[in-house]
C-alpha cells in the first residue's frame, strides 16, 4: 500500500500521466469527429504512425517543430482523404478500408523513413518540444512540476477538446455533423451535403490523429521507432466508445488510461518477482474492461459505418 | 396566371426500368394538385427529380420562371420547393428544432443562433396551426407529430411550393382531414401544394386538379370537381384488376388464442394486456396506426421477439415459449412487414430463399450437406406455380420487383399448406395487380381451412378481406368486431384511441 | 460522376479484377522504387526472378504462402459472415505456442499420432483466443474489431513472457525462444533439400474443405446468408449466435493452424518474431481472393512470393524491403476499388 501513495504522490506521475495521455486525446478527438460523422476510421494507428513520421523527419531535414508538426497534419489528412474517398465516396467497407488504410500507411511510413535514414546502430535524434514556462504556475512547489511543465502540443490538446466540443454542440457546422453520423438522409434533404461534410470530418479528424503521432516523436521521444504507436490507435477507437461519442468524456477517458499507464509504468520495478509483460498487457486488457463497460449504454450514432448512397434503388 | 412550377419532358431511366416518360406537368399558385398513380407508376421519382435527389435523363424543372440545375437539392430548396418524404427523412436522436434547423445557417458561422430559431418555429407553428415542442427529441413523437416536423422544416425554410409524398398513408382517416384542412389553409395563403397518392376518395375530395401517373407516363390531367372515381381507377390501372371477393364461410376450431399476452423490451411495454382468438377459415384483421405494437404482434409469430408473458393456446394446446421451432410444428406461416430486410436475403439466390426457412428439412438437406438438386427443383416450382416474373432459380433475389419478391415468399410458405396465417403488411407498396394476387392467394388459403391474422395500416385491405378486425393502440387491443359492423369512421376513432370501445391505453 | 449498381456481373470483370488490382498496385508502387533511385523494370523482374524464377525460389514462396493460406482462409471464413476478426495475429501465436509448450516434451507417440494431436491443440488454442471476444460481441455487443486488435498485442506479451520465463530454451544462448518440439512433432519435408513442407499441402486441404463447406452445407448457406442478412437469416430461423460462435471458432482455429503449421513444419520453436504480419497479411489475402476459399490459394502465393522476391529486390538494387508491405498493403486498397468496380458503374 506504501507503494501506491509513494507513486501517486510523486509530482513526476500526474506529469507522466497527462503526457501519456496527450497522444490518446488528439488520437481519440480525432476518431470521434469522424465518428459522429457516421465515419468509422481505423486508419487511426496508420495515420499516427505516418505523423510520427514525417513530423519527426521534416524536422530531422532542417524544419522548424511547428512546420513539422504542420507537416504531419497535412500528411495525415491527406491519408484521411483517401480513407473518406474510398469509404465516403464509394461508400466501401469501413472495416476493412480502415484497417487497408493502417497498414498503408505503416508500410509506406516504415518505407519512406528507411529510404532517407539508412539503418545504422542507433536511430538519429532531434531537439523535441521542450516545456512552457508559465509564469508562477510552472515555478509552484510540486503543483509545478505536476501539471505545469507540459509542451506546447499538451496544451494545444487541451483546447482542442474544448474547441471540439465548441464545434459540435455550439455551430450549425457541428449540428450538421451529428445530423450525418444521425441521418444522412436527413442532412441531404435540407440541401447539405453528405459526402462534404463526412470527407471534411474524416479528414479534420485524420489531422488530429496524426497531430497525436508527432507528439510522440517531436515532444515526448526525440526519435522514430519501428512499430512505436504500438495499439495507441486501437485504444483512441475504444475509447471513443467508452466517452459516448463526447469529447468531454474522451478526455476524462485519456487522462484514467494516462494515468493507469503512468501507475504500471512505476509499479514494474516495485514488484520484481512480476513478469514486466503482465504490466503491459494491462492497459490493452483495461481497454477491452471498459469497452464491456459501457457496451449496455453506449449510444452509438445511428449511421456509423452506413455508407451513403443517393439514389440507390 | 403564370405557373409556379413547370417541369418539361421529364424523362429517367434505371437501367432497363423506363421510370419516367416525357412527363409535362404545371402548377399555379395556390393550387392543389394530387398526382395520382400505383405504386411503381413513377411518382416517386418525378418528385425526387423535381427536388434534386435524381438527375433526369432529359428534361427540365422550371420554378418561378427559373430553370433549376438538375441534382441540386439545395437549389430547389433555395427556390421554395419543400419535400415531405413519405419515409421522413428526420433523425430521431436529436430534437425537433434541430431537425427543423440543420442546413438553415451558414456552416461557417461560429455559433448556432438558437434562440431566434425557437421563436421562428413556434411563430411558424402557431400560423399554421401544426403544434410541437422544440425541444423534444424526434423519436419520442408520435407519427402524427412527425409529420407536422416535416412540414414545419419546409415552411422554416419559406417553401412557397410544398410536395407531399402519401402524407396520409400512415394517419387514421381523422387525422387524414385534419391535414388536409390544414393543407387547405396552406393553400389559402398562397402556397402552391403538390400531394401524391393512391387513394381516389381522398384525390377527388382534396386536391383542385388531378395529374394522373401510370408505367411513367402522364395519362391524363383534370379539375378534381366532378372527376369520376371509376374513370380515373381505370386510368391508373389502366386495366381492370379483378378482385377476389370475400364469401362468408363458418369459421371452425379455434387456432390460436392469446389471453393477457404482454411483451416487454428494455423497460418499455410493447404489448400490454393481448387477448385473440382466431379461428379455422377466417381473416382476423389487425388495424391501427403505425408504431402502436404491430411490430412486436408481427415478431410474436416470428420467433424473433422477446418471450412473452401470459396465456398462449396454439391448435388448441397451451404452448410456454413461441420460438422458431414451435411455431414450425404447428404449421404457421409468417409474412414479415419489411419484405428486403427480413422476407428474403437479397444477395442469396432465389432457390437458397426459396429453402431457407425449412433447411433443416429432409427434402433439402441430409447430414448437414445441402440437396442442391432439390433445392433448384423446388425453387423452379414455386416460380411457376406463383407466377413469380422475371426470375430463374438462381436469379440474385435482390433483382426482383417487390410483388414477385412478395410472390416467393408468400408461396414459399403457402406451398406448405400452413394452418396458420400471420401477415403483416402483405401488400405495402405493391402494385393493384400484385395486391389483387396477394389477396386472392389469402382468401384461397381461408377457403382451404386456415386461418389468417392480417396486420395492417391499410383500412381498405382490412375491409376487403377481414371477418372480423381488432384494433391495435399503444399496445393494446380492442376487443374484436364482425366487420359489419365495423364503419371506417369508427375505426378511425378507435385507431385514435378516441372511442368507447378503443383499447384503454396502457 | 454518379455510381449505379450493376443488375448483372459480367464473370468475366470478377476474374479481371484482381488481377487488375494487383496491376496498378504495382504501377504505383514504381514510383516509390524511383524514388529509390532505382531502375523499375529491372527491379521488379529482380523481385519476380528471385520469387518464382527457381525450383528454390518457388518452393521458399510456397513454405511462405503456406501460413498465408491459412490465415487468409480464417480472414475469408469469418468476413464471410461479416464477423470481423482481425485478431489473427493474436491467434497465430496462441496456436504456435501451444504447439510449442505441448511438443517439447516426449510423449512416446508416434509421429503420425503426435503431429496431428499437436496441430488440432494449436487449431483449439487460436480458436480459444478468439472466444473472449466473440462471446463480448453475441452477449453485449462489444465492437469486435477493437477487441481483436488489442489481443493481439496481449498474445504476444504473453509468448513473449513464456519465452522468456518457463518455456525458455537453456540451449539458446540466451535467446529468447521456447524449447524445440521434438523430432517427432516435426511434420515431414516435401520436397528434397528445400524446406517445403506438408503444411502446403495441409493448407490446400483446408481451401478445398473450406470452399466445400461454404457451397454444400447447411452451415454454410447459414453463415452466408447471416453474412449477407442477418436479420432475414434471423427470420427464417437460423440461430444467428450459434452460426456466428461456430464461424468464429472455425476462424480462429484456422490462424491457430496456420501457428502449428509454421512451428511444426519449419522453425521447429517460437519466437516473439516468428510471425512477419501473417495475421493481417491473412486480411490482405482473403479480400484479393474476394472471400472466395479456393482464390486464397493464388492470392497468398502472391503475397508470399512479394515477401521472399522483396529481399533480392533491396539487395540488388538499394530498395528498402519495407517494399512489400507496401506493395501488398497498396494492393489490398486497389483492390477494394476493383471489387466495388465489379457492383457498380461509373456513369456521367
Amino acid at each position: 500500500m506504501t507503494e501506491f501513495w509513494d507513486i501517486v504522490l510523486a509530482a513526476s506521475f500526474w506529469a507522466a500521466a497527462l503526457r501519456l495521455a496527450t497522444p490518446l486525446i488528439f488520437g481519440t478527438l480525432g476518431a470521434l469527429i469522424g465518428e459522429r460523422s457516421g465515419v468509422l476510421n481505423l486508419g487511426i494507428e496508420g495515420i499516427m504512425t505516418a505523423g510520427a513520421m514525417t513530423g519527426w523527419l521534416s524536422v530531422h531535414l532542417g524544419a522548424p517543430l511547428w512546420l513539422g508538426i504542420a507537416v504531419a497534419a497535412v500528411a495525415g489528412g491527406t491519408i484521411g482523404l483517401l480513407h473518406a474517398a474510398l469509404t465516403v465516396r464509394l461508400g466501401l467497407s469501413q472495416h476493412v478500408t480502415g484497417l487497408g488504410i493502417t497498414l498503408f500507411s505503416v508500410s509506406l511510413s516504415s518505407y519512406l523513413y528507411r529510404l532517407y535514414v539508412p539503418a545504422s546502430g542507433s536511430p538519429p535524434k532531434i531537439t523535441p518540444f521542450a516545456p512552457v514556462h508559465l509564469p508562477v504556475l510552472s515555478d509552484l512547489p510540486w503543483l509545478g512540476p505536476a501539471f505545469f511543465q507540459h509542451t506546447a502540443l499538451t496544451w494545444l490538446a487541451l483546447l482542442t477538446v474544448l474547441l471540439v466540443a465548441w464545434l459540435l454542440w455550439r455551430t450549425p457546422l457541428g449540428l450538421a455533423i451529428r445530423m450525418a453520423g444521425e441521418s444522412p438522409e436527413a442532412c441531404e434533404a435540407q440541401g447539405v451535403s453528405v459526402f462534404s461534410l463526412r470527407t471534411g470530418a474524416v479528414v479534420a479528424g485524420s489531422a488530429l490523429m496524426a497531430i497525436g503521432g508527432a507528439f510522440l516523436t517531436t515532444a515526448a521521444f526525440d526519435s522514430f521507432y519501428f512499430s512505436m504507436i504500438q495499439g495507441r490507435g486501437w485504444v483512441c477507437i475504444a475509447l471513443v466508445v467508452f466517452a459516448s461519442w463526447q469529447p468531454g468524456k474522451a478526455l476524462l477517458g485519456a487522462l484514467l488510461y494516462g494515468m493507469f499507464d503512468a501507475f504500471q509504468l512505476r509499479l514494474q520495478p516495485l514488484v520484481p518477482g512480476v513478469p514486466y509483460q503482465l504490466f503491459l498487457m494491462m492497459p490493452y486488457l483495461l481497454s477491452i474492461a471498459a469497452l464491456v463497460l459501457v457496451s449496455r449504454r453506449a449510444r452509438v450514432p445511428q449511421a456509423l459505418m452506413q455508407p451513403y448512397r443517393p439514389g440507390e434503388r | 396566371m403564370s405557373p409556379v412550377l413547370e417541369l418539361t419532358g421529364i424523362t429517367k431511366r434505371f437501367g432497363t426500368l423506363l421510370a419516367n416518360d416525357g412527363i409535362d406537368l404545371t402548377l399555379g399558385r395556390g393550387e392543389v394538385l394530387a398526382l395520382l398513380g400505383e405504386n411503381g407508376a413513377g411518382k416517386t421519382t418525378l418528385m425526387s427529380i423535381l427536388f434534386g435527389h435524381y438527375v433526369a435523363d432529359a428534361g427540365t424543372v422550371r420554378a418561378f420562371g427559373q430553370v433549376l440545375p438538375p441534382g441540386d437539392p439545395k437549389a430547389a430548396i433555395a427556390a421554395g420547393i419543400g419535400m415531405v418524404h413519405q419515409h421522413f427523412t428526420l433523425a430521431s436522436n436529436l430534437s425537433v428544432l434541430d431537425n427543423v434547423t440543420i442546413g438553415t445557417e451558414p456552416l461557417s458561422a461560429w455559433r448556432s443562433r438558437r434562440g431566434a430559431a425557437r421563436r421562428r418555429l413556434v411563430e411558424l407553428a402557431e400560423r399554421f396551426g401544426l403544434p410541437v415542442d422544440p425541444d423534444r427529441r424526434v423519436g419520442e413523437l408520435s407519427v402524427g407529430e412527425r409529420q407536422r416536423v416535416e412540414i414545419l422544416k419546409s415552411l422554416y425554410r419559406d417553401a412557397r411550393i410544398l410536395i407531399l409524398d402519401e402524407p396520409t398513408a400512415v394517419l387514421t382517416p381523422q387525422e387524414s382531414e385534419r391535414l388536409f384542412s390544414t393543407l387547405r389553409g396552406m393553400a389559402r395563403q398562397g402556397l402552391s401544394l403538390i400531394f401524391i397518392s393512391h387513394k381516389l376518395h381522398e384525390v377527388v375530395a382534396h386536391a383542385d386538379r388531378v395529374a394522373v401517373l401510370r408505367g411513367g407516363r402522364l395519362v391524363a390531367e383534370r379539375p378534381a370537381a366532378g372527376a369520376s372515381r371509376a374513370e380515373l381507377a381505370e386510368l391508373m390501372v389502366g386495366r381492370r384488376v379483378v378482385h377476389a371477393s370475400r364469401v362468408p364461410l363458418e369459421p371452425g376450431g379455434s387456432l390460436l388464442r392469446l389471453d393477457g399476452v404482454r411483451v416487454e423490451a428494455g423497460g418499455r411495454r410493447l404489448l400490454d394486456d393481448i387477448a385473440l382468438d382466431l379461428r379455422e377459415r377466417e381473416v382476423l384483421g389487425i388495424v391501427g396506426v403505425a408504431g402502436n405494437g404491430q411490430d412486436a404482434l408481427s415478431r410474436l409469430f416470428a420467433g424473433t421477439a422477446p418471450q412473452p408473458t401470459g396465456r398462449i393456446e396454439l391448435l388448441g394446446r397451451p404452448v410456454a415459449r413461441l420460438d422458431h421451432d414451435a411455431l414450425a410444428e404447428a404449421g404457421l406461416a409468417h409474412i414479415p412487414e419489411d419484405r428486403h430486410h427480413e422476407g428474403v436475403v437479397g444477395d442469396l439466390r432465389l432457390y437458397e430463399n426459396a429453402v431457407l426457412e425449412r433447411i433443416r428439412d429432409r427434402r433439402f438437406s441430409r447430414l448437414g450437406l445441402l440437396r442442391r438438386q432439390a433445392a433448384l427443383d423446388h425453387a423452379a416450382g414455386l416460380i411457376r406455380m406463383f407466377d413469380i416474373r422475371g426470375a430463374e432459380p438462381t436469379t440474385r433475389t435482390r433483382l426482383l420487383s417487390g410483388g414477385n419478391m412478395q410472390k416467393l415468399i408468400l408461396g414459399r410458405n403457402l406451398v406448405e399448406q400452413p394452418r396458420l396465417i400471420v401477415a403483416s403488411q402483405p401488400t405495402r407498396g405493391l402494385d393493384e395487380g400484385a395486391v389483387a394476387e396477394i389477396h386472392r392467394r389469402l382468401l384461397e388459403a381461408r377457403g382451404n381451412g386456415a386461418g389468417v391474422l392480417l396486420i395492417s395500416e391499410d383500412l381498405d385491405e382490412i375491409f376487403r378481406l377481414a371477418d372480423r378486425v381488432q384494433v391495435i393502440f399503444k399496445g393494446r387491443l380492442s376487443a374484436p368486431l364482425p366487420i359489419e359492423a365495423a364503419s371506417e369512421a369508427r375505426l378511425g376513432l378507435m385507431m385514435a384511441g378516441e372511442d368507447g370501445d378503443a383499447p384503454r391505453a396502457a | 460522376m454518379r455510381l449505379e449498381r450493376r443488375e448483372r456481373t459480367p464473370p468475366l470483370l470478377l476474374v479481371a479484377a484482381p488481377m487488375a488490382a494487383i496491376v496498378t498496385a504495382l504501377v504505383l508502387c514504381s514510383l516509390l522504387i524511383g524514388l529509390a533511385g532505382a531502375p523499375v523494370l529491372a527491379a521488379y523482374a529482380t523481385l519476380f526472378q528471385e520469387a518464382l524464377g527457381s525450383r528454390l525460389g518457388i518452393t521458399e514462396t510456397l513454405t511462405r504462402a503456406t501460413p498465408l493460406i491459412l490465415t487468409g482462409l480464417g480472414a475469408a471464413v469469418a468476413f464471410r459472415a461479416r464477423f470481423w476478426n482481425i485478431g489473427l495475429e493474436g491467434q497465430f501465436y496462441l496456436g504456435a505456442i501451444a504447439v510449442a509448450a505441448l511438443g517439447s516434451a516426449d510423449w512416446g507417440l508416434p509421429p503420425a499420432l503426435l503431429v496431428p494431436l499437436l496441430l488440432l491443440a494449436g487449431a483449439l488454442a487460436g480458436a480459444l483466443f478468439l472466444l473472449g471476444p466473440a462471446l463480448l460481441k453475441l452477449r453485449l455487443g462489444v465492437d469486435e474489431v477493437v477487441t481483436t486488435l488489442l489481443l493481439n498485442f496481449v498474445a504476444i506479451l504473453l509468448v513473449s513472457l513464456l519465452i522468456e520465463g518457463p518455456m525458455k530454451d537453456p540451449l539458446a544462448f540466451g535467446w529468447p525462444q521456447s524449447v524445440p518440439v521434438t523430432e517427432a512433432g516435426l511434420l515431414p519435408q516435401l520436397l528434397a533439400r528445400t524446406r517445403l513442407h506438408l503444411g502446403f499441402a495441409l493448407a490446400l486441404l483446408a481451401a478445398l474443405a473450406i470452399a466445400f463447406l461454404n457451397a454444400r452445407t447447411v452451415f454454410g448457406l447459414s453463415a452466408r446468408a447471416v453474412g449477407l442478412g442477418t436479420p432475414a437469416a434471423r427470420h427464417a430461423g437460423i440461430p444467428v449466435g450459434r452460426v456466428l460462435l461456430l464461424t468464429a471458432m472455425l476462424s480462429g482455429a484456422l490462424a491457430g493452424l496456420a501457428g502449428a503449421v509454421e512451428v511444426t513444419g519449419l522453425k521447429g520453436y517460437v519466437t516473439t518474431d516468428l510471425s512477419p504480419g501473417f495475421g493481417t497479411a491473412g486480411v490482405i489475402v482473403a479480400m484479393l481472393a474476394s472471400l472466395n476459399p479456393l482464390g486464397v490459394v493464388p492470392a497468398a502465393i502472391f503475397v508470399a512470393a512479394v515477401f521472399v522476391g522483396a529481399d533480392a529486390m533491396a539487395r540488388a538494387h538499394g530498395v528498402p524491403s519495407f517494399i512489400a508491405d507496401v506493395i501488398v498493403a497498396t494492393a489490398l486498397l486497389t483492390m477494394l476499388v476493383a471489387l466495388f468496380l465489379t457492383e457498380y458503374r461509373v456513369r456521367r
